[in-house]
């Protein structure tokens, strides 16, 4: 994804300035991953999240080699030494991404274990899933939690498997996190916190999920959505300067002149970037690196606005408490609505909203302002219409 | 369920069998439309049940226990008005808070057991402590025939004149002020001389909010005529709006003002020599007169000036006074000091020219003529005169008649208090709250031996302390006659049926005399019996000389007492109506009037460091009394629903008081809690509160506990205007605001409540919030099982709770710091109002909040009128009244319309740039 972004944005501002190749090792052009879950579900088909296609690459210009691996780079001599033959460059973006993390348990490679990051993993998925039978995702967070509904959705009875004591631990809190493994619960997916993973156990295939506490789960087949890790392999070896992942400047610059890097592959100020925003931003600014035009990343107060599998949540800031830190909660449980601001020194902090996430975006800015909100405490989860003194006259104090 | 009957009520003295006595006391259930409610709809003319304006009502029962109700164009009072609290009498006869049977020590009971017992205790009582030793206690909210019931039955047979009224607390200045000038208490003037005045000068009167349609009656007059008005308030009330002067005197000094006018009038040779003739006293009252220093009232001296020479250069003036004037420790010697000039100079019973004293109750009147005070006789004969007391004795067929005076209000609730007093019947009062000092009051009838209350309700501060409760017919199902402050005599008449076993008082009264053993004196069988014997009285006191002779009104049989149009009194064979005393006739012994030498006295209480606030008290224009009646109405509620203190922008600022801040009031007696209103209307130093909330609807707000029971040596009435206190800001930890569906057990230090269109409003506030928010709201509710919603931040101490039941809202409660900043006036109208946007406080742009209710009748908003003000550019009281109707019916917010207007004006003169945000710190309302 951000290879195709930032590709968009040098072809449209700069259409003749470079002659493009573009590797990829899947077989295919860019899409947008965010939307793999409607796939899985399937409420889409692939064609429908395709963002740029080998059509659109050819249009602009651009040599495709899909489906085939980069080797290595040889950064002395610019080179890229590939499955199907070398191409010399003056600038080289890498855009390696990220692997899945596979939980290295007993069993973890047998057949039947499965991660969830492309269209490739999705559609084995898709291939498993039969009415009736059983499926295992391990890991509860967005992206275990969006294979379980597309599973749950394709008929299969799954059951979460959660390390941790409440869902998305790091987007919600545990109130909110209880609500979203009701919600689960209410789909009839099946949710344990608390797991940990033992081994996964069968003969030829993966058969059943056994827990730490000993507790064994049946599955036909098992999800891993542990996390990721990011990709960099081809890049350390190339002597491409390198710590949890490829170290880039605020120009998106390695330490090795006229490479580059962005994405879920690269290292920003000790930071790794796993969302769509941050992604995007650096793109216009790798872009605008390559067409001279003035620019450099800042990373941006992160706030997570989803929907998962139908719940609306909304996270952003810090939001875990302590002293010197006020809270303001909503709780309407019917409504399953659950609001949380943490404030600081009358700033808002951090946000945690689960249910009805209007206002999000206010509360987000809020947020990254910085700005105080003490005369704004009482109607802060109403939202910005809610704020000012308009209409509020003497009889709005008291009788 | 309690239901009206259709029928006619089922009388006898059988027990109520109900096994739920509390089930005839209270109902919170609405009425039910009755099966039978084809029958035809019928109007009846009767009369308001408030104020002593005494105006004629036309009633329509609609069948199913409501009542339509419009102003009577025929009488004479009126010609149709009515005010937003007579518009609204519709919305009170429910009976939801009646009280139904006879409750004697909490448990429902019948009439026999009931009134035999408060026959047997008098009786008892007297036999062994002396006729003194009893007392009733009753109200100018009786009917002319209850009160002369009462009157006979304590001085003719229980043999005692400690029979005293709610009148001592509002007109016995002027009875003893008219007494002491006329020989007599007599009103000289008639309400149309409000129209044929050239200067109308209202003392101590806000008649625009307490007699609103005599008030219309002048602003009609001035709009035909040009006619003058100078309003001598030290406080600027709705009633100062388009004034030609006002002088915000000193408190208490209207004496010294009318002693300089005399003393002036004198000297420019304004007096009437001829009229002179006529009256005693004049050298010593103009010495005395001369001898008073103006500058105690601290008027300028051209306004001084200037209203000399509006009494100099017009001929017809009438002088109106009220409360200001009656409710001090020197109401009577004002009464005379504004009797003194109407005297020199003749102005007396000529059109359009006289002294004309308005009443607050309906009956005021009829009580001083049938003297039913510990100070008179009967029908303005005298307690001193033997040969008074005899004629009355021989009448009424009793063995004798006190010779001395009763206890006057203030010194009955003393004796009650040390135990003089062993057995007391209060009728339609609530002495609890109204009496000065009357946390101690309500002690003292606390601890008083037996004490019976007839009223309609239960829920009242003084009800609640009763041994016995006898349930009485209210206004609407009772049949009688009022007199009004211009001594009209109108027909109260029942249009609604008797519910559950109530009867009327002098039904009551009468019983208790017939088990008392006195049965002959009390055999009535009707209203109209007692009328007949009334007036027949009235022709023993004409006889003797007495103005008050309604004996030609003897002989009128049930048909006539039925068909009486209002009349007005006298009603003699040589006389009928009219005004008095222009011809120099009065009812002393020589016939002359007396001008009453009087002085300044400043008021009993003195302000000092400790308590440095000069407490003025008073009526609002949309509640009555202690709004037994008027607090049902959702219309009268929203115009002002809390108590309030009215507090200088300086003064609050000194004491660090924030607008909508609570107020704490300390005086030597009490303790009040009140919401601030700062407001430039009163002067520094001093504040204002209203009179009406009670421990019914604030117990933290009775203001009479904070008055002293300080009273006139002449009159007794008590000093209500004028007591002395210290304010300062309520240290409170929360502020609550809260809608109901149902009704509410409201928690904190001080709350307030009020009736809703669909449910009930609260304001609160504490010295500590409770632990737990949800915990102590479900409490207040009564909603153990009902779903909530909490936005809490308690770091702030702020909450907000909203309950469903079934997904229906029913409660919502907000928790703030300070003020809870929200938008009361839209938030009332839940359940209306949509789910979403209720915990944010907030109307929606589409629905806007329509702010403070102004105009009652027409439930118009004072944001819906600025918007009308300000978007349509109106700029008059009539244009806003075509736009938007408000001000079209009763009048009575016209005043408060015109303050808009002015502010909408001066703001766009001021700010020519509307700001965005207008800033809350500044009182954009303070002057409203």
């Amino acid at each position: 994804m951000a290879a195709g972004r930032v590709l968009e944005h040098l072809t449209e501002e700069a259409p003749d300035r470079f002659e493009i190749t573009l590797f990829n090792a899947e077989p295919r052009g860019t899409y947008n991953r965010i939307m793999l879950s409607p796939v899985l579900s399937g409420e889409k088909t692939y064609e429908q999240i395709v963002t740029h296609d080998a059509d659109w690459y050819a249009r602009r210009g651009v040599t495709c080699r899909f489906g085939e691996r980069v080797l290595s780079i040889d950064t002395q001599a610019r080179v890229v030494e590939a499955e199907h033959g070398q191409v010399s460059y003056d600038r080289l973006i890498l855009a390696t991404g990220s692997a899945p993390f596979i939980v290295p348990v007993p069993g973890h490679r047998l057949p039947g274990v499965l991660a969830y990051r492309d269209l490739d993993d999705t559609d084995r998925m898709i291939s498993a899933a039969r009415p009736g039978a059983r499926a295992v995702v391990i890991g509860g967070g967005l992206l275990g939690l969006e294979a379980a509904a597309g599973l749950r959705a394709r008929g299969m009875a799954v059951t979460v498997l959660h390390l941790m004591d409440h869902l998305m631990e790091r987007q919600l809190d545990p109130e909110a996190g209880a609500l979203l493994k009701e919600d689960q619960e209410r789909k009839g997916i099946d949710v344990i916190l608390d797991a940990a993973t033992e081994e996964i156990a069968g003969k030829t295939r993966a058969e059943a999920v056994v827990l730490k506490d000993g507790r064994e789960i049946p599955c036909d087949i098992v999800v891993m959505a542990v996390g990721i890790r990011p990709s960099f392999q081809l890049a350390q070896t190339a002597g491409i300067a390198c710590g949890r992942a490829i170290t880039v400047d605020a120009q998106m610059r390695t330490q090795v002149p006229g490479v580059y890097a962005l994405g879920e592959c690269v290292e920003f100020n000790g930071a790794l970037f796993g969302l769509v925003a941050p992604l995007y931003d650096q793109a216009r600014v790798l872009a605008h690196e390559l067409t001279g035009v003035a620019d450099a990343f800042v990373p941006r107060e992160l706030a997570t606005k989803l929907k998962v599998t139908g719940c609306d949540l909304f996270s952003a800031g810090d939001f875990t408490g302590g002293d010197g830190r006020e809270e303001i909660v909503f709780r309407d449980p019917s409504a399953r609505i659950y609001k949380r601001l943490v404030l600081e020194r009358g700033r808002l902090i951090g946000a945690i909203i689960y249910g009805d996430v209007t206002g999000a975006n206010w509360l987000h800015q809020l947020i990254q302002e910085g700005r105080d909100v003490s005369t704004m405490r009482e109607t802060l989860i109403f939202g910005p219409d809610a704020q000012g003194t308009d209409g509020l006259s003497r009889s709005s104090l008291a009788a | 369920m309690v239901q009206r009957k259709n029928g006619a009520k089922e009388e006898g003295d059988d027990a109520d069998k109900s096994d739920d006595p509390e089930c005839r006391v209270m109902d919170g259930a609405p009425l039910p439309a009755l099966a039978d409610d084809a029958e035809p709809r019928v109007t009846v003319k009767s009369t308001c049940a408030y104020c002593g304006v005494g105006c004629g009502v036309l009633l329509t029962p609609d069948g199913k226990g409501g009542l339509e109700v419009r102003g009577d164009p025929d009488h004479p009072a009126n010609r149709g008005r009515l005010c937003s609290k007579g518009s609204a009498l519709g919305e009170t006869v429910g009976l939801a808070h009646r009280l139904l049977a006879p409750v004697v020590n909490g448990r429902a009971t019948g009439w026999d057991d009931a009134l035999q017992l408060v026959a047997d205790r008098f009786r008892e009582t007297i036999a062994e402590h002396g006729p003194d030793a009893v007392a009733l206690y009753v109200s100018g909210q009786l009917l002319t025939e209850d009160y002369y019931v009462a009157n006979k039955l304590a001085k003719g047979f229980m043999g005692t004149a400690n029979i005293d009224t709610n009148s001592r607390l509002c007109m016995a200045s002027t009875v003893a002020g008219q007494r002491r000038a006329f020989g007599t208490d007599t009103v000289p003037q008639t309400y149309e001389d409000l129209e044929e005045a050239d200067l109308i000068v209202l003392v101590g009167s806000n008649m625009a909010w307490c007699h609103p349609v005599l008030y219309q009656r002048v602003l009609a007059a001035r709009a035909a005529r040009r006619t003058k008005i100078v309003v001598v308030d030290p406080r600027r009330t709705a009633s100062c709006d388009g004034a030609d002067l006002r002088l915000a005197l000193e408190p208490g000094s209207d004496v010294a003002l009318f002693n300089r006018l005399l003393a002036d009038l004198y000297e420019g040779g304004a007096l009437d020599a001829t009229f002179l003739r006529h009256t005693e006293g004049f050298d010593e009252t103009l010495a005395q007169a001369m001898n008073d220093d103006i500058s105690v009232t601290g008027l300028a001296e051209e306004d001084v000036q200037a209203f000399v020479r509006l009494w100099r250069d017009n001929e017809k003036v009438v002088t109106v006074f009220s409360q200001g004037v009656n409710q001090s420790s020197a109401g009577s010697d004002k009464v005379n000091a504004i009797l003194n000039c109407h005297l020199a100079t003749g102005r007396i019973g000529k059109p359009g020219c006289g002294p004309l004293s308005v009443t607050g109750q309906p009956n005021a009147m009829g009580g001083r003529e049938v003297g039913g005070l510990a100070n008179m006789l009967a029908c303005h004969l005298d307690l001193e005169n033997a040969d008074h007391r005899a004629a009355v004795r021989d009448f009424w067929g009793c063995d004798r008649v006190p010779e001395a005076p009763g206890l006057k209000a203030v010194d009955m609730f003393r004796a009650v208090g040390d135990g003089r007093i062993k057995a007391l019947w209060v009728i339609h009062t609530n002495p609890a709250v109204s009496m000065p000092d009357a946390d101690a009051v309500r002690e003292a009838i606390r601890g008083c031996d037996f004490v019976v209350v007839s009223d309609v309700t239960a829920a009242t501060d003084t009800a609640r302390l009763a041994d016995v409760l006898l349930p009485a017919t209210a206004w609407g199902e009772k049949s009688g006659t009022v007199t009004n402050s211009d001594r009209t005599i109108s027909r109260q008449r029942a249009v609604l049926p008797a519910p559950g076993l109530t009867r009327p008082d002098w039904a009551q009264l009468a019983e208790v005399g017939r088990r008392m053993g006195f049965k002959n004196a009390f055999d009535y069988a009707s209203e109209a019996e007692i009328f007949r014997e009334y007036a027949a009285l009235s022709g023993i006191a004409g006889r003797f000389g007495k103005d008050f002779d309604i004996s030609g009104l003897a002989g009128l049989d049930r048909a006539g007492y039925d068909a009486l149009p209002p009349v007005r009194w006298p009603v003699s064979a040589t006389r009928t109506g009219g005004r008095f005393f222009a011809d120099g006739q009065f009812y002393h012994a020589d016939g002359k009037a007396r001008l009453v030498p009087v002085a300044w006295r400043p008021p009993v209480a003195k302000v000092g460091p400790r308590y440095p606030f000069r407490l003025n008290t008073g009526r609002i224009r949309d509640q009555w009394h202690t709004m037994t009646r008027t607090a049902l109405s959702p219309r009268l509620a929203a115009h002002l629903a809390e108590p309030f203190l009215e507090i200088h922008p300086e003064d609050a600022a000194d004491l660090g008081i924030g607008l909508a801040d609570l107020c704490v009031l300390d005086s030597p007696q009490g303790r009040a809690i009140l919401r601030a209103r700062i407001t430039d209307d009163v002067l520094r130093g001093q504040v204002f509160a209203p009179m009406h909330w009670t421990g019914e609807t604030a117990p933290a707000a009775r203001i009479d506990a904070v008055v002293a029971p300080v009273v006139d040596p002449v009159s007794g009435q008590p000093e209500s205007k004028a007591s002395v206190v210290k304010v300062s800001r309520m240290q409170a930890a929360w502020y609550g605001f809260a809608v109901s569906a149902r009704n509410v057990t409201p928690t904190g230090d001080y709350w307030a409540r009020a009736v809703t269109k669909a449910g009930h409003r609260v304001e609160m506030a504490g010295y500590a919030a409770p632990p737990n928010w949800e915990t102590a709201a479900r409490e207040m509710f009564g909603l153990a099982q009902a779903e909530v919603s909490i936005l809490e931040d308690r770091a702030a101490g702020s909450a907000r709770l909203a309950f469903r039941e079934a997904g229906r809202l029913v409660a919502v409660l907000f928790v703030s710091p300070g003020p809870v900043a929200v938008m009361r006036d839209y938030l009332v109208q839940m359940p209306e109002v949509p789910d979403l946007t209720l915990l944010s406080g907030r109307a929606p742009a589409d629905r806007p909040d329509p702010g403070v209710v102004v105009c009652a009748c027409f439930d118009v908003g004072m944001n819906t009128i600025l918007r009308a003000i300000e978007s349509d550019g109106l700029v008059s009281v009539d244009e806003i009244g075509k736009a938007l109707q408000a001000g079209t019916n009763c009048g009575s917010c016209r005043p408060e319309l015109a303050a808009l207007l002015t502010r909408v004006q001066t703001q766009t003169e001021q700010t020519p740039v509307r700001p965005t945000s207008p800033n809350l710190t500044q009182p954009k309302e303070a002057a409203e």
